[in-house]
């Protein structure tokens, strides 16, 4: 063009630089994505001679690591994760309802608004310190699956909250007026209109906050403690471990045969979480389709 | 005939998907005079002037065919350089935008970006199009502020001041005032007659009076096609379309 | 007569049962501040027990940490340290690959490609941290050992560079979710002066969704200083200070887990080391999240 009379900065300078700027942020993503297969292939690679129905149905063993299998720490894990689901929905979900529905402008509402999302920042181990100190030792609950589960409750809370909230901001306020102007009292609204309208969003993110439950390891180590246990809990006050710790058992065992082990057991909580989140994608996906 | 017409747009042809916007317009706008570009909505007016920019071509699904020739050179051919071709044709949109940074750095963005000032020139360069842009005198003392704490009125100029800071040739504004009170309406429609002096000027207006008040030349546009261009004094008092007609009468909008 | 006698008394009823109902909601909601006041509790009533014994003075400026060893020390600076360590690696790794993807997918990538590409680095914030754990330890300690043979099997820089992996898509969705949030209108000004798509990405939209950008490594740093699995299982259980990233060493959540594992006896000094070390981790947290809001309030650009 003409415009080579201005002194202006050499177009092809410009061009390079804005390919190595390109490029640089294409590897960026690449390198993400590449570490995940990698993290991935590593994990089936070394887990799957292990994988089998005898991994599954056994109990561990320190003797004999070709006999030992994940069953305690898979019930231990269900027994927690299934108390937490107990506690935490309607915990999170009655929270979620007050502070969208009845909560008064004032001071304690902001309050407990910012604690929510203070508490959302919290290292997992210290809701773990918590537990040990409040649950374990002061209400004497013991090590318990009971303990783990209170614990495991508060630390999902305030994801649950969260995403309650959003599920029942993203109900009409068409909706709501329609029912008040039939006269229904503000409960009638809630459980008649904006319960169930906001229940699927709701139950997607209790979903996806106990599959972030069923993968901590730090706060249950901080109440479980022991490490190696050798049989399945049968009440909610025994003692217990689950599959995050058993793993990591596993890991710290210096033969070999246990790196296997340990590989084994990723695959099976990565099996569990692949199952968890695809439900609550799926509710995710047919509520959408219905609201449209 | 090159130096008459400024802007040669030859049989130019634009789709947004299969929606066929623009209609074998062609249309030569003169150097050195304000070219009103008028129509009821959805006539294409926007996408014209955004076509002489090329700017059309952020929006995913568009197709163009056809030439626009400024000064004898195809803007759409291969060896043209989009980014220098925007360096010459500056713009204004509806609704002020200018970045979020102090005005110095909105008006010194453009020079930046393509080396057309070193350290010391900069200030001198600043200046310069802020004063053009007859925005000097309100600002000078705060060039540090953000560009957001302006009236909807400086902020155009501002953002006018940007354009004209890279040595511009054109500059295109789609409905500059449409966002303003009369007061910045009138100032703006000042500097519009003074930059044509020095500048081709082309505006999209809505308004007919301010296309009576402004320009030399006026076009009429509707459906994608060109109805009518001729000089605005005759344009308005002796309409040749039914539809140019219609139009000035407000018959429709 | 007899309707409207029964219409007074469900009324009262009606509102009886409202009120209960608010009030159990309030409850729910007023855990939330329970278990804000019972972390703070629990942390501050043992850790007022173990600085009966051990001197503040002693547990910050200390520079070794024994409580397991005779003679023991308590100095929390070599756990710090670790703890830095460890997430200044983290940034490393992930603050450039973080915002890099962002950038790509905020600014260059079609809206196709954007859609797919999402969830999957989302699924990097998902897996959890035992597997990183697990893959830090098998994984790439022995490959970084083919180039550094002197690297010691457990160490700083495997953990932290997983670590840094770990908490890219962290990093990548908020800052993209701040660059989406900057209007069309900023790049259309750009591009119509003439301004490249790096140019546009790199001096428009990155500065104006600096406070978000910033955000988001401030919440990396934060998640990165409350880490623990990886750190158990790939950095080490010796608490010192060094600038080796190849030695082992550990870090304030390492060692919580390791005297958790002990089982120390309940009232102990050793157990009530938890403590002291859980309130200073937890501080830190704060004050690391504090900082986070005043940073982002301070280059907040309004549009």
């Amino acid at each position: 063009m003409v415009s080579q009379r201005l002194s202006g900065k050499n177009g092809v300078v410009r061009r390079v630089k804005g390919g190595i700027v390109y490029g640089l942020c294409l590897v960026a993503v690449v390198v993400g994505l590449f570490s995940l297969a990698v993290i991935l292939f590593d994990a089936i690679q070394d887990g799957l001679p292990w994988f089998d129905l005898q991994f599954l149905t056994s109990l561990p063993s320190v003797l004999h690591p070709e006999q030992a299998g994940i069953l305690a720490a898979l019930w231990g894990s269900i027994w927690v994760v299934g108390l937490t689901a107990l506690f935490s929905f309607p915990l999170g979900v009655g929270t979620a309802i007050y502070l969208e529905e009845y909560a008064p402008t004032n001071l304690l509402t902001s309050f407990i608004r910012l604690n929510i999302a203070n508490l959302a920042g919290v290292p997992s181990i210290v809701y773990g310190i918590l537990g040990l100190g409040l649950f374990v030792q002061a209400l004497a609950l013991g090590r318990s699956i009971l303990a783990g589960a209170l614990v495991m409750t508060l630390l999902i809370l305030p994801i649950i909250i969260i995403a309650s909230q959003e599920a029942v901001r993203s109900v009409p306020k068409a909706y709501r007026e329609g029912a008040y102007a039939l006269g229904a009292t503000k409960w009638q609204v809630t459980r008649g209109v904006v319960l169930p309208q906001a229940f699927p969003g709701m139950l997607t993110g209790t979903i996806l906050a106990l599959s972030r439950a069923i993968g901590e390891a730090a706060p249950m180590i901080a109440i479980a403690a022991l490490v190696f246990v050798r049989f399945i809990p049968t009440g909610p006050l025994d003692r217990f471990t689950v599959m995050p710790i058993q793993i990591y058992n596993w890991v710290n065992q210096p033969q070999a045969e246990f790196r296997g082990l340990a590989a084994a057991g990723i695959l099976v909580l990565l099996i569990v979480l692949l199952g968890m989140n695809s439900i609550a994608i799926f509710i995710r996906n047919r509520y959408q389709k219905r609201a449209r | 005939m090159v130096n008459d017409v400024k802007i040669d747009v030859r049989n130019l042809n634009v789709w947004f998907g299969s929606n066929h916007v623009l209609k074998g317009i062609k249309i030569g706008f003169k150097p050195n005079a304000v070219t009103a570009v008028m129509g009821p909505s959805g006539c294409g007016k926007t996408t014209l002037i955004r076509a002489i920019n090329r700017l059309n071509e952020l929006i995913i699904g568009s197709r163009t065919t056809g030439e626009i020739y400024i000064d004898a050179e195809n803007i759409y051919s291969k060896e043209t350089s989009v980014f220098e071709l925007r360096r010459r044709v500056g713009m204004v949109f509806q609704k002020p935008n200018p970045f979020p940074k102090s005005i110095y750095d909105n008006v010194a963005f453009g020079p930046k970006i393509h080396g057309l000032s070193d350290e010391n020139e900069l200030p001198i360069t600043v200046e310069r199009a802020l004063r053009e842009a007859a925005l000097w005198d309100e600002v000078h003392d705060r060039l540090q502020d953000s560009a957001l704490d302006l009236s909807g009125g400086q902020q155009q100029r501002l953002v006018i001041a940007r354009a004209l800071a890279v040595n511009p040739e054109i500059i295109l504004m789609d409905e500059p005032c449409s966002a303003l009170d009369p007061m910045a309406t009138a100032k703006i429609e000042a500097l519009m007659r003074k930059l044509a002096e020095k500048y081709t000027v082309i505006i999209v207006t809505h308004n007919m009076q301010q296309a009576a008040r402004v320009s030399d030349y006026t076009m009429f546009m509707y459906l994608g096609e060109v109805v009518e261009y001729g000089i605005t004094k005759s344009v308005f008092e002796n309409p040749q379309s039914e539809l140019t007609e219609k139009y000035i009468t407000g018959e429709f909008g | 007569m007899q309707k409207s006698a029964r219409t007074v008394m469900s009324k009262k009823r009606q509102h009886l049962r409202e009120w209960l109902i608010e009030r159990l909601l309030f409850a729910s909601a007023i855990i939330s501040v329970f278990t804000t006041l019972a972390i703070l509790g629990v942390l501050l009533f043992e850790a007022v027990g173990f600085f009966q014994q051990v001197s503040i003075v002693e547990f910050f400026t200390d520079t070794r940490w024994t409580p397991l060893f005779v003679p023991q020390h308590f100095g929390i600076l070599p756990l710090v340290w670790g703890t830095i360590m460890v997430t200044a690696i983290a940034l490393v790794v992930a603050v450039p690959f973080g915002l890099g993807s962002a950038i790509f997918l905020s600014e260059y990538a079609p809206e196709g490609l954007r859609k797919a590409v999402k969830p999957v680095l989302e699924i990097l914030a998902g897996v959890p941290t035992v597997v990183y754990g697990y893959f830090a330890l098998t994984f790439v300690t022995p490959w970084l050992q083919n180039f550094f043979p002197q690297l010691n099997v457990f160490n700083a820089l495997s953990a932290g560079l997983v670590m840094g992996v770990m908490i890219i898509p962290m990093v990548s969705s908020l800052s993209e979710d701040a660059m989406l949030a900057v209007p069309q209108s900023f790049r259309e000004g750009a591009y119509a002066l003439g301004a490249r798509r790096h140019e546009v990405a790199l001096r428009i939209v990155v500065p104006s969704a600096f406070s978000g950008i910033v955000a988001s490594f401030i919440l990396a740093i934060s998640r990165a200083v409350g880490e623990t699995m990886i750190v158990s299982m790939a950095a080490g259980s010796t608490a010192r200070l060094t600038l080796n990233p190849f030695e082992s060493i550990q870090t304030m959540t390492g060692y919580i887990t390791q005297i958790s594992l002990g089982e120390a006896a309940f009232g102990s000094l050793e157990y009530r080391t938890i403590f002291s070390v859980g309130l200073t981790l937890f501080l830190m947290v704060l004050v690391i999240n504090l900082i986070g809001q005043w940073v982002a309030k301070r280059y907040w650009k309004r549009y």
